[in-house]
C-alpha cells in the first residue's frame, strides 16, 4: 500500500480536504475520493481528453496530473459548470441544441475544454475551435456539431446565420436546429464563478 | 406530433453535466479489484503457473487459473462455445488471460498479478491470411469436427447463381483488395462487475445484448435465467464491440468464489486486445459488357477472424452474402472462408463486414468505368437494382429507390462540375442486410395521470434509442415525450430483446412499443365500456377517447375506470423476425440499409496527404422518427469511415503483439482530420418495415467511404490503390510509381 498524504483543494468552489496516495492521479482522486465521476478515464495517457478539468483557468488532462500536485489549487470539473439548481450553462445548452451529444462519454471533457477555450478566446473562429478541441476524442459524432455548439455559445445567433466558417453548412435541410436560450441561462463565466 | 421531430436527446442533460452514470461510475460497496495475468506473446504453451507469491500479497482474496475453474473448462461464445474463461494449456492471442487476481485495492491486485509466475514456451503464431492458409500452419483450434477440422478454416460458404464459367464479358476487371484489422475505440473502455445475489448473480456490463449475456452466464454457472440479472447502463459508445460476453464470465466466477463483488476495468490497450474488426482479403473478377453492364462476379473472400469465433464468423457470412452489392448481377460465384488466427477475436463492428465488401465491389465498378470510359456515377446507375429487383437471386428484392439516393449524393457533391488542381471526386454506394430473425418485446404502462413508462430491453449506446422509443410512445398515446419514461438496461425490469445491433431497434423494438401502446388503447376502450356502460360507443384515438360522442382524455377514462380502485393499464407488444432454416442467413433480411457517399478530396503531391474538402452521406431511412438523431449517427459513421480509410489499422509484430496499442500510436480522427464540409442527407419514402415506414439507420455512413475516397484520389492523381488504410505514405509511394506522363494529366 502506498503512502497517503493530505491535500487541500478547492473543487467547484468548495474547499475539500482529502488524503490521497502519492501515486494517485488527480483523475482518480476526483472520481474515487471526492465522488465526482463526471470526469472520465479512457486512454490514461493524455491523448483522449475525456478526463479534462480546469486547474485554475487552465484545462489539463487530469490523468496526467498527480493529485498531490493539485494541492492548494482551484479545480473545476464538469459538475461545476452548471449554475444554481443545476441550471445548465449556455455552453451546455448549446451542446444539446446542436446535437453534439451522442453516447456522452467524451462530453464532460469536451465541454470543459470548450469552456477553457472560450475563457481564453471568447470569439474563436471555427479553425480556432477545431484547434482548441483537437485533444478531445469523440467516436460517435462528426465533431462539427461540437464545433457549432462552441461557436454558438460564443456568439448567440441562430446557427443557420453563423456565416463565415467552414462548418456552417453542416446541418441537413431537415435539421435547422434552433438554439433558443432559455431565460436566465448561465453564461460560461457565470457558471464557473 | 412527436414522430418526425428532432427532439432533444433523452438523457442529454445528464450527459452535459457529468451526471450520466456509466458502468465504471458505479461503486459497489466492498468490491474487489480484478487484474488479468497475460503473457508477452500471442501463442504459448503454458508449462506451469505458480500463484503462491501472488496469493501472499496482503489484500489478495483470490488468484485463479484454469485449474481453479470447473473441469472441463467452461467455454462460451455467441455461435460456438469455443472461448475459455481462462486459457487452458495454451494461450491463443496476445492478451488472453492465463490467471486472474482479485484484491482489496487496485495496487494489491496489480502487485499480485505481476507476481504470478508463468513458465511458458512461445509457439509459432498464425497472424495473416497467408499464414492461416499455409499447408504447415499450426492449428489455431484443435478438437474441431468435420472436414475442415485439420485446417484453420472455421467455416466456408459458397454463394451464387447462374453460370459464371459460361458468362461472356467484354471487359473483365480482376484485382485483390485488402482491408486491415481496426479497433472499435469506444471512448468508454469496458468495465465488468459481478456480485453474488439471492442464490444467483448480478452482472454489470455496458453490453449491447444484456439478454444474451444473461443466458450465457446462466448456462455457464448452471443457474436459472431468472437468477441472473444483468444491469447494463447506457454504453459510452459500442459500435458492435460491446455485443457479446468477454470477461463477464470470469468476473462472475470470481464473485462467486470470493463472496465479494468483483470489478474489472480494462485499459484502452486491453480493449484493443479484446476485440477488433475482421480483416478481409477479397480477390474479385468482375465481368462487364462494353456498355458497363455487369455480367458476372467471381469472388474469393477470406475473412481473418481471431482465435475464437465470437460473432465474427457471422460477420463474414452475412456480409459476403451480399458480395454483389446493390447491383443486378446475372451470374455470381462467391467462395468465402472464415479463417482462425492467433489474434484478438474479430467481432461485430458497425457495418458488420459491409465496409470490407464494398471496398472491393465499388473499387471494381470504378476500375471498369475508367477502362470503359464511362462516368463512375453512370455505371452505377446502369446496374443498380430498382425497387422490386433482386440483388440475390431468389431473395428479398430491393426495397428502396436507391438510384434516388445515389443521385442525391452526386448532386450534393457537385458531380461533373469543374475541379481545381490536385482535386478529385469519388462516389460509392452499398447495402447491408439488416436484422433477420429474433424477437423484441415491450411493455407500456399508462399511469393514472396519463404519463407512461415504456419498458424496453434495447441498449442506448448513443444512437438515441430512449429518445426514439419515447417519441413513438408519445405519438401513439397522444402525450408529450416528456411524459414518457423509458426503462432499459436491466434484465430484471425490461422484457426480452434479442439484441441491439444490425440497426434493428427502431424497426423491431419500435414496432413492439407501438403495438404495446395500441394494446393499452384497446384496454382503455374496455375500461371505458366498463365505466360508462357496456353499450357505450367507444372509440380510442391517440390521447383521447370518444364515448357516446363525448370526447374524453385518457385521464378521464382512467379516473372513471379505476374509480375507488386505482391502477394502471399495461400493454404488451412484440415483433418477431421469423426463422427460415432454408435461408443461408437463417432468415431473410427485414430490410436493406442503403447508403450513398460522395467525397471531394485534395491530394498534396509532395507528402501524399489528403484533405477531405467535402463529404456527403445519403441514408435511405424510410422515415426518420428523429431526423437530427439520424443525421448525427450518419455523420459519426462517415467520420468513423474516414478513420479506417485514412489512418486506422492494427499492426502486429512477429510475436503477435499489437505494436500500436493505445491512443498514442493508434490514431482515430480528431477535430483536425474531419472534412471541411460534411453533409448528411436523408431519403424518406416511408417504405421500411418499421413504425411509420422507418428502416434502420446509423451504419450506412461507413459503407462506401473507402472506395469513394480512393476513387477521388485516382481522379486527382491517376494513382489506383487497393490496400487500406490510404495513409499519406501509401499514397506518396503510389504517386512515385506513376509513369511520369500521367502526372498533371488528370487534373
Amino acid at each position: 500500500m502506498s503512502d497517503r498524504v493530505p491535500i487541500e483543494v478547492t473543487v467547484n468552489g468548495a474547499p475539500r480536504s482529502v488524503e490521497v496516495a502519492v501515486t494517485e492521479t488527480l483523475l482518480d482522486a476526483l472520481r474515487w475520493d471526492l465522488d465526482l465521476t463526471g470526469s472520465k478515464e479512457c486512454c490514461a495517457e493524455g491523448e483522449c481528453g475525456a478526463c479534462t478539468v480546469l486547474v485554475g483557468d487552465r484545462s489539463v488532462n487530469s490523468c496526467l496530473v498527480l493529485a498531490v500536485e493539485a494541492d492548494g489549487m482551484e479545480i473545476t470539473t464538469i459538475e461545476g459548470l452548471a449554475g444554481d439548481g443545476g441550471r445548465l450553462s449556455r455552453l451546455q445548452e448549446a451542446f444539446l441544441d446542436a446535437g453534439a451529444v451522442q453516447c456522452g462519454f467524451c462530453i464532460p471533457g469536451m465541454v470543459v475544454s470548450a469552456q477553457a477555450l472560450l475563457a481564453e478566446n471568447p470569439h474563436p473562429s471555427p479553425a480556432e475551435v477545431r484547434e482548441g478541441l483537437a485533444g478531445n476524442l469523440c467516436r460517435c459524432g462528426g465533431y462539427q456539431r461540437i464545433v457549432d455548439a462552441v461557436l454558438h455559445a460564443a456568439e448567440p445567433q441562430p446557427l443557420a446565420d453563423a456565416g463565415n466558417g467552414s462548418f456552417t453548412h453542416v446541418f441537413g435541410a431537415r435539421t435547422q436546429v434552433k438554439l433558443p436560450l432559455p431565460e436566465g441561462t448561465a453564461t460560461p463565466s457565470e457558471a464557473s464563478a | 406530433m412527436s414522430v418526425g421531430d428532432s427532439a432533444r436527446r433523452v438523457g442529454g442533460r445528464e450527459r452535459v453535466s457529468g451526471r450520466q452514470q456509466f458502468v465504471g461510475d458505479i461503486r459497489l460497496d466492498g468490491a474487489l479489484h480484478v487484474r488479468l495475468v497475460t503473457l508477452d506473446c500471442a501463442r504459448a504453451r503454458i508449462l506451469s503457473v505458480d500463484t503462491s507469491a501472488a496469493a501472499a500479497v496482503p489484500g489478495v482474496h483470490a488468484v485463479i487459473t484454469a485449474a481453479d475453474l470447473p473441469d472441463p473448462m467452461p467455454r462460451f461464445g455467441p455461435v460456438y462455445a469455443d472461448r475459455p474463461v481462462l486459457a487452458v494449456g495454451e494461450t491463443k492471442f496476445h492478451g488472453e488471460p492465463v490467471a486472474a487476481v482479485a484484491a482489496e485495492t487496485e495496487e494489491a491486485a496489480e502487485e499480485a498479478a505481476e507476481l504470478v509466475k508463468v513458465r511458458f514456451d512461445e509457439l509459432p503464431a498464425v497472424l495473416t491470411v497467408e499464414q492461416a492458409l499455409a499447408s504447415d500452419a499450426p492449428l489455431v483450434q484443435e478438437h474441431r469436427e468435420g472436414p475442415l477440422a485439420t485446417t484453420n478454416t472455421l467455416r466456408e460458404w459458397h454463394f451464387g447463381w447462374g453460370d459464371v464459367e459460361g458468362a461472356r464479358a467484354e471487359c473483365v476487371v480482376e484485382q485483390t483488395y485488402t482491408f486491415p484489422m481496426v479497433t472499435h475505440f469506444a471512448i468508454e473502455p469496458h468495465v465488468f462487475m459481478a456480485a453474488a445475489d439471492q442464490g444467483g448473480v448480478t452482472v454489470w456490463s455496458a453490453i449491447q445484448h444484456p439478454y444474451a449475456l444473461q443466458a450465457q452466464i446462466a448456462s455457464l454457472l448452471g443457474l436459472p435465467i431468472a437468477r441472473v440479472r444483468v444491469i447494463a447502463p447506457d454504453p459510452g459508445g459500442a459500435f458492435g464491440g460491446k455485443q457479446h460476453a468477454k470477461f463477464e464470465p470470469l468476473v462472475a466466477f470470481l464473485a462467486l468464489r470470493t463472496g465479494r463483488p468483483c470489478r474489472l476495468a480494462l485499459t484502452l490497450a486491453q480493449t484493443f486486445q479484446a476485440i477488433r474488426r475482421a480483416a478481409y482479403t477479397v480477390h474479385m473478377r468482375t465481368g462487364f459488357t462494353a456498355e458497363g453492364i455487369l455480367v458476372f462476379q467471381d469472388v474469393q473472400t477470406f475473412g481473418l477472424l481471431g482465435a475464437y469465433a465470437d460473432i465474427g464468423v457471422r460477420v463474414v457470412s452475412k456480409s459476403t452474402y451480399l458480395m454483389c452489392g446493390p447491383y443486378k448481377v446475372p451470374d455470381a460465384r462467391v467462395h468465402v472462408r472464415a479463417l482462425l488466427s492467433h489474434t484478438p477475436p474479430a467481432t461485430a463492428f458497425r457495418g458488420f463486414g459491409t465496409p470490407q465488401v464494398s471496398w472491393a465491389v465499388e473499387s471494381q465498378m470504378d476500375e471498369a468505368a475508367r477502362r470503359l470510359g464511362i462516368d463512375r456515377l453512370e455505371i452505377r446507375l446502369r446496374n443498380l437494382a430498382g425497387r422490386g429487383e433482386e440483388v440475390v437471386r431468389g431473395d428479398k428484392p430491393a426495397d428502396g429507390d436507391w438510384s434516388e439516393g445515389l443521385r442525391k449524393a452526386a448532386e450534393a457533391i457537385g458531380w461533373g462540375t469543374p475541379l481545381a488542381q490536385n482535386r478529385g471526386r469519388g462516389i460509392g454506394c452499398a447495402i447491408k442486410s439488416s436484422a433477420t430473425t429474433g424477437s423484441s418485446y415491450a411493455i407500456v404502462r399508462l399511469h393514472m395521470d396519463g404519463s407512461a413508462t415504456v419498458m424496453a430491453g434495447t441498449s442506448d449506446m448513443g444512437q438515441g434509442a430512449r429518445t426514439v422509443l419515447a417519441q413513438i410512445a408519445a405519438h401513439e398515446l397522444g402525450i408529450t415525450p416528456d411524459a414518457v419514461q423509458v426503462v432499459m438496461g436491466d434484465t430484471g425490469m425490461a422484457p426480452f430483446d434479442l439484441q441491439t445491433s444490425a440497426s434493428r431497434s427502431t424497426v423491431f423494438m419500435g414496432t413492439a412499443v407501438a403495438q404495446a401502446c395500441r394494446d393499452v388503447k384497446r384496454q382503455l376502450g374496455d375500461l371505458a365500456a366498463k365505466a360508462f356502460g357496456a353499450d357505450a360507443a367507444v372509440e380510442v384515438g391517440n390521447g383521447t377517447a370518444r364515448v357516446d360522442g363525448r370526447e374524453l382524455s385518457f385521464v378521464d377514462v382512467l379516473v372513471a375506470g379505476f374509480a375507488g380502485v386505482r391502477g394502471e393499464v399495461i400493454g404488451v407488444g412484440s415483433r418477431r423476425g421469423e426463422a427460415d432454416p432454408q435461408h443461408p442467413l437463417g432468415g431473410a433480411p427485414s430490410f436493406y440499409e442503403f447508403n450513398a457517399t460522395a467525397v471531394e478530396v485534395e491530394v498534396d503531391r509532395e507528402t501524399g496527404e489528403l484533405l477531405i474538402v467535402k463529404h456527403v452521406s445519403v441514408a435511405d431511412v424510410g422515415k426518420a422518427i428523429n431526423p437530427a438523431h439520424v443525421e448525427m449517427q450518419d455523420e459519426g459513421a462517415a467520420i468513423m469511415g474516414l478513420g479506417h480509410t485514412l489512418m486506422e489499422h492494427l499492426i502486429f509484430d512477429e510475436h503477435g503483439r499489437i505494436r500500436n496499442l493505445g491512443a498514442l500510436d493508434y490514431r482515430i480522427p480528431t477535430t483536425k482530420d474531419v472534412p471541411l464540409e460534411l453533409h448528411s442527407l436523408l431519403v424518406e419514402n416511408e417504405d421500411g418495415p418499421g413504425p411509420y415506414g422507418a428502416k434502420g439507420a446509423g451504419e450506412g455512413g461507413l459503407f462506401a467511404v473507402s472506395p469513394a475516397v480512393a476513387s477521388a484520389v485516382t481522379e486527382a492523381t491517376g494513382a489506383v490503390l487497393h490496400d487500406l488504410p490510404l495513409t499519406a505514405e501509401r499514397i506518396w509511394r503510389a504517386l512515385q510509381e506513376l509513369p511520369a506522363t500521367t502526372e498533371g494529366e488528370t487534373t
